[in-house]
């Protein structure tokens, strides 16, 4: 809004305990009144071993102090949050990184909603690469303000000398990383010099106080001199308001640009158009309580109908009709920050949640890793925690995300594991690949359903997952040839033949495993199609693997079967002499022994393997055809 | 930039519509990820901007979940009268919770340490209504600046199967998008007043009227001294000691809560202008008016919220 300031700046602190960053923090708190009298006097009382501060003088490191787990059980819970009240009125909320070098994890999560960060730098050990590392991180998470607090300088007894090389370095390494904006200020938490007063000590610099930089910092796109266009109107639609009247509208936060009354605007996921007739909010000091507003600003959160019925969905993005569009794509390009413990797995379907929308996804390909300090960009298979890297993206079905660079929260996106629920990855998307709108489906007038009449029955997928040498094939093959009697159109898909031919190139890790699994469901997927009944026989040990398979599927159309044979039985059998190969540890990998078997939850079925054959091809058979069998 | 340069000033009401609209966003993302979400109304200040934040977040239409209270059998009395008569004004679906077999086995905050009184009364009743009634994702009134381990909460606080607050187990939170998702088990507590302090609080309600306790105005009230601090005395459970007679003083109340265990403060803001011009003055952090959170160990806050305290 012009002609007033930004209310609330998104501040993001980086640096680590060496570097004094605790002190800075506590003292920009304390010096701005920010801080409860009792926990003032906590910092005073209490004292840390080691402390040279005397006891009654304010201990600042204190007022930013970890909880009790973190102490006891020497983690660091990555970020915390905290406000501060500038004199100006302007509300700081802080959100203060941890800053050990492997976790770069915590600083991308901290940068994430980042107007400005402050980058520390001891002045008497110099840039280091962890001040590269905050650097890098900041820029590629978006935040356009870097304000360089070069620390320590009482240490350095106030050298300018010192204080421009640093600056030199960091202003080498923002430039290449095409940093908007550095701010550069010599400080001294521990004396206060240059932190809310200024320095009586270094009369050669002029810029201003840290404080003074925070009150007048404003948004790039917001000054006079901006160069910028106005950012284009984008409303991802949470909920959808049902009440009396036939009223119906959208909930949502603008997120970005903004939206007035009569504007034209388009669904993303339809395309369709439509004109904004009513934006609507709560006000207790209105006759009926419903109040009307004229426009809404990026922040905002309002209701909006609109002067017809369009289709839209939770999740959906109305957004405006001047500027860059928003359409929905399956492929994306995105930097992506890996956060999940377990490594990424090609193939395998994460959900990807994007503001109100989600949708299952799959990493497709990583182009790249990038090293944080020296910023090469090195060849990788995979992303480990605390990696960043390029990577190409599938989703199952089109959403609508924007660039990173153009709208933070339509172009961020996570990745969640399916079976877990964690967070996984953190992902900036790059561009959408269009090759999806190239490749436009052609719709043929023999479908499923004509198949269907022809077969005389129904196409079904049956997945057969269990150990190895549990019996699959054995049970697929004699339930092949009955059903092939009875005049059913079969086909079986074993693991071990698939992997002679289209699967020849994968091993047996976790992320081949998906792989292996993705192709064997998109195939049964294409025979499914063609009318059949396809049998699966794969180890397929992971559970969010196999869910990634039911996905491809209608309801009812898979049939998940557990074959579930005791370890010990399947190791003295051992058909194949895998289990052997096990032992002696030539085979590292084997399902049961080296990796681990994650049996079915709710499978369709759950056969015994070492029962009756005869009984397990009955009760599939019955599975299959129903009760007409 | 240079120093010289005068400095604008920031309106309050512009910091509190950035706090409202996040707010908003939490609940709209929690009334439609959620199966089954529930508002935890406990009747105080903050509770009351929480109701308020919820009317506003689904107008026209009514607020989309049930409303929980979690009653100890110790509030004040003002206090049940004033949540009834806001059900009914707003025609909240409210849900009672109350640890029965405590009450029954005679717990009371006079026979059982502020800890072990807290647990079984709030927290056991908490989880157990939360169980009972199935509920996957609650919300909650917490500030951030109300304790110092606060400053590490989630505003989307993942609770593990029997409603342990594991650290470890805490999802990053990026923009404004959050994970939902659920494990078999897990819940979730939402907290959309996260970034909010005391005086926040105070300068909304004024603003847009929210209706809250009398009992947060100064009123002569009866109340005896306890280790200097003074406790009203609001119905006849109150064991009186030897000698004790309850005095009429003029006190309000900073936080409610049962009210054996709310201190008193001296006051005679009897008006909302002259309340926010008091909790401006203040230095003091609310908490030191309560007699519950303990310095350390299981007593703190931190110790509390393991257990599945907020």
């Amino acid at each position: 809004m012009a002609g007033m300031l930004t209310p609330v700046l998104h501040l993001v602190t980086c640096g680590s305990v060496d570097d004094g960053k605790s002190t800075l923090i506590g003292r920009l708190l304390a010096e701005t009144n920010s801080v409860p009298i009792d926990t003032l006097e906590y910092a005073r009382r209490t004292r840390r071993g080691g402390s040279t501060i005397p006891v009654g003088e304010i201990d600042y490191s204190l007022l930013t102090d970890g909880l009790e787990a973190e102490r006891e059980q020497g983690i660091t819970i990555d970020v915390a949050y905290r406000h501060m009240n500038l004199p100006n009125g302007r509300r700081v909320l802080v959100a203060d990184s941890p800053g050990h070098e492997q976790y770069t994890r915590n600083m991308a999560v901290a940068a994430s909603n980042g107007d400005v960060s402050v980058l520390m730098v001891d002045a008497a050990r110099g840039v280091r690469p962890q001040t590269h590392r905050h650097l890098t991180i900041s820029a590629l998470m978006g935040v356009k303000t870097i304000i360089v607090a070069v620390n320590k300088m009482d240490l350095v007894g106030f050298e300018h000398a010192t204080y421009e090389e640093i600056v030199g370095i960091v202003r080498t390494t923002a430039a290449r990383l095409d940093v908007p904006e550095v701010i550069t200020i010599p400080v001294s938490a521990v004396t206060g010099d240059n932190i809310t007063i200024r320095s009586g000590n270094m009369p050669w610099y002029q810029g201003p106080t840290l404080l003074e930089a925070l009150e007048q910092w404003e948004p790039l796109e917001l000054r006079p001199d901006a160069q910028t266009t106005e950012a284009p109107f984008r409303f991802p639609v949470q909920f959808i308001v049902r009440a009396e009247g036939n009223f119906r509208g959208y909930a949502g936060t603008v997120v970005s640009g903004s939206v007035a009354k009569g504007d034209k605007v388009t669904i993303a996921n339809s395309g369709r158009s439509a004109v904004v007739e009513r934006i609507v909010t709560y006000d207790l000091h209105v006759d009926g309580h419903v109040a009307e507003l004229e426009r809404a600003e990026t922040g905002e959160a309002v209701t909006i109908t609109l002067d017809h019925e369009v289709d839209v969905t939770r999740g959906d993005v109305i957004a405006g009709d001047d500027g860059p569009k928003v359409e929905p794509a399956d492929r994306f390009a995105a930097d992506m920050v890996w956060i999940g413990e377990e490594p990424l797995a090609h193939g395998r379907s994460y959900l990807l949640v994007c503001g109100p929308s989600s949708v299952p996804a799959t990493v497709t390909n990583v182009r790249h890793r990038l090293d944080v300090v020296a910023g090469h960009e090195h060849a990788a298979r995979v992303l480990e925690m605390n990696d960043i890297g390029r990577v190409e993206v599938a989703t199952d079905k089109p959403i609508p995300m924007d660039p990173y660079g153009l709208v933070r929260d339509t172009g961020g996106f996570l990745l969640v594991d399916r079976v877990t629920a964690d967070t996984v990855a953190a992902g900036m998307v790059r561009y959408a690949m269009r090759r999806s709108a190239n490749v436009v489906r052609h719709d043929y007038a023999v479908d499923v359903e004509s198949r269907r009449l022809l077969m005389g029955h129904d196409a079904k997928v049956v997945w057969l997952t269990g150990l190895s040498g549990a019996g699959k094939s054995t049970i697929a093959d004699a339930a092949v040839r009955r059903l092939h009697a009875l005049g059913v159109h079969t086909f079986v898909l074993d693991g071990d033949n698939v992997r002679h031919g289209l699967n020849k190139d994968l091993g047996f890790t976790p992320e081949d495993r998906a792989e292996n699994v993705r192709r064997v469901a998109e195939v049964s997927k294409l025979m499914v199609d063609a009318g059949l009944v396809v049998f699966v026989a794969l180890v397929s040990p992971f559970i969010g693997d196999r869910r990634a398979a039911r996905d491809l599927f209608e309801p009812g159309q898979f049939l998940e079967v557990y074959v579930d044979t005791p370890l010990d039985v399947v190791t003295e059998r051992d058909t194949k002499g895998l289990y052997a190969k096990a032992a002696e540890g030539t085979l590292p990998n084997l399902t049961g022994v080296g990796q681990e078997y994650e049996p079915p939850l709710t499978p369709e079925l759950v056969l015994h393997g070492v029962g009756d054959v005869d009984a397990s091809v009955e009760a599939l058979v019955k599975a299959i055809l129903g009760e007409s069998a | 930039m240079t120093t010289a340069q005068p400095v604008a000033s920031v309106p309050y009401d512009a910091v509190l519509d950035e706090l409202e609209a996040e707010a908003i966003h939490i609940y709209r993302e929690t009334a439609a990820a959620f199966k089954k979400p529930v508002l935890l109304y406990s009747i105080g200040k903050d509770s009351s901007v929480l109701l308020h934040l919820a009317v506003k977040a689904f107008a026209p239409a009514p607020i989309p979940f049930p409303v929980m209270h979690i009653d100890t059998g110790w509030k004040f009395r003002e206090m049940i009268e004033f949540r009834d008569r806001r059900a009914a004004e707003l025609g909240l679906d409210l849900r009672i919770a109350q640890n029965k077999e405590a009450i029954a086995e005679g717990v009371t905050p006079f026979t059982h340490g502020t800890h072990e009184y807290t647990r079984l009364m709030k927290t056991v009743a908490l989880r157990e209504g939360i169980d009972r009634y199935g509920f996957d994702a609650a919300v909650g009134g917490a500030r951030r600046d109300e304790e110092r381990s606060r400053a590490k909460e989630r505003i989307f606080s993942l609770r593990e199967p029997g409603h342990q607050w594991d650290p470890r187990k805490q999802r990053p939170e990026f923009w404004r998008t959050a994970n939902t998702q659920l494990a078999p088990g897990q819940t979730m507590r939402v907290f959309p007043l996260s970034n909010w302090t005391e005086l926040d609080i105070w300068k909304y309600i004024q603003r847009e009227d929210i209706p809250i306790p009398d009992l947060y105005f100064a009123k002569p009230r009866p109340v005896v001294e306890r280790d200097g601090v003074l406790i009203m005395v609001d119905d006849e459970r109150f064991p009186l000691r030897e000698g004790e007679e309850p005095q009429l003083r003029t006190v309000r109340f900073r936080t409610l809560g049962c009210y054996p265990l709310s201190g008193a403060v001296e006051s005679s803001a009897d008006t909302m202008e002259q309340l926010v011009a008091e909790m401006a003055g203040s230095k003091y952090s609310e908490r030191s008016g309560r007699l519950i959170d303990g310095e350390s160990g299981a007593e703190s806050m931190e110790g509390k919220k393991k257990e599945g305290y907020f």
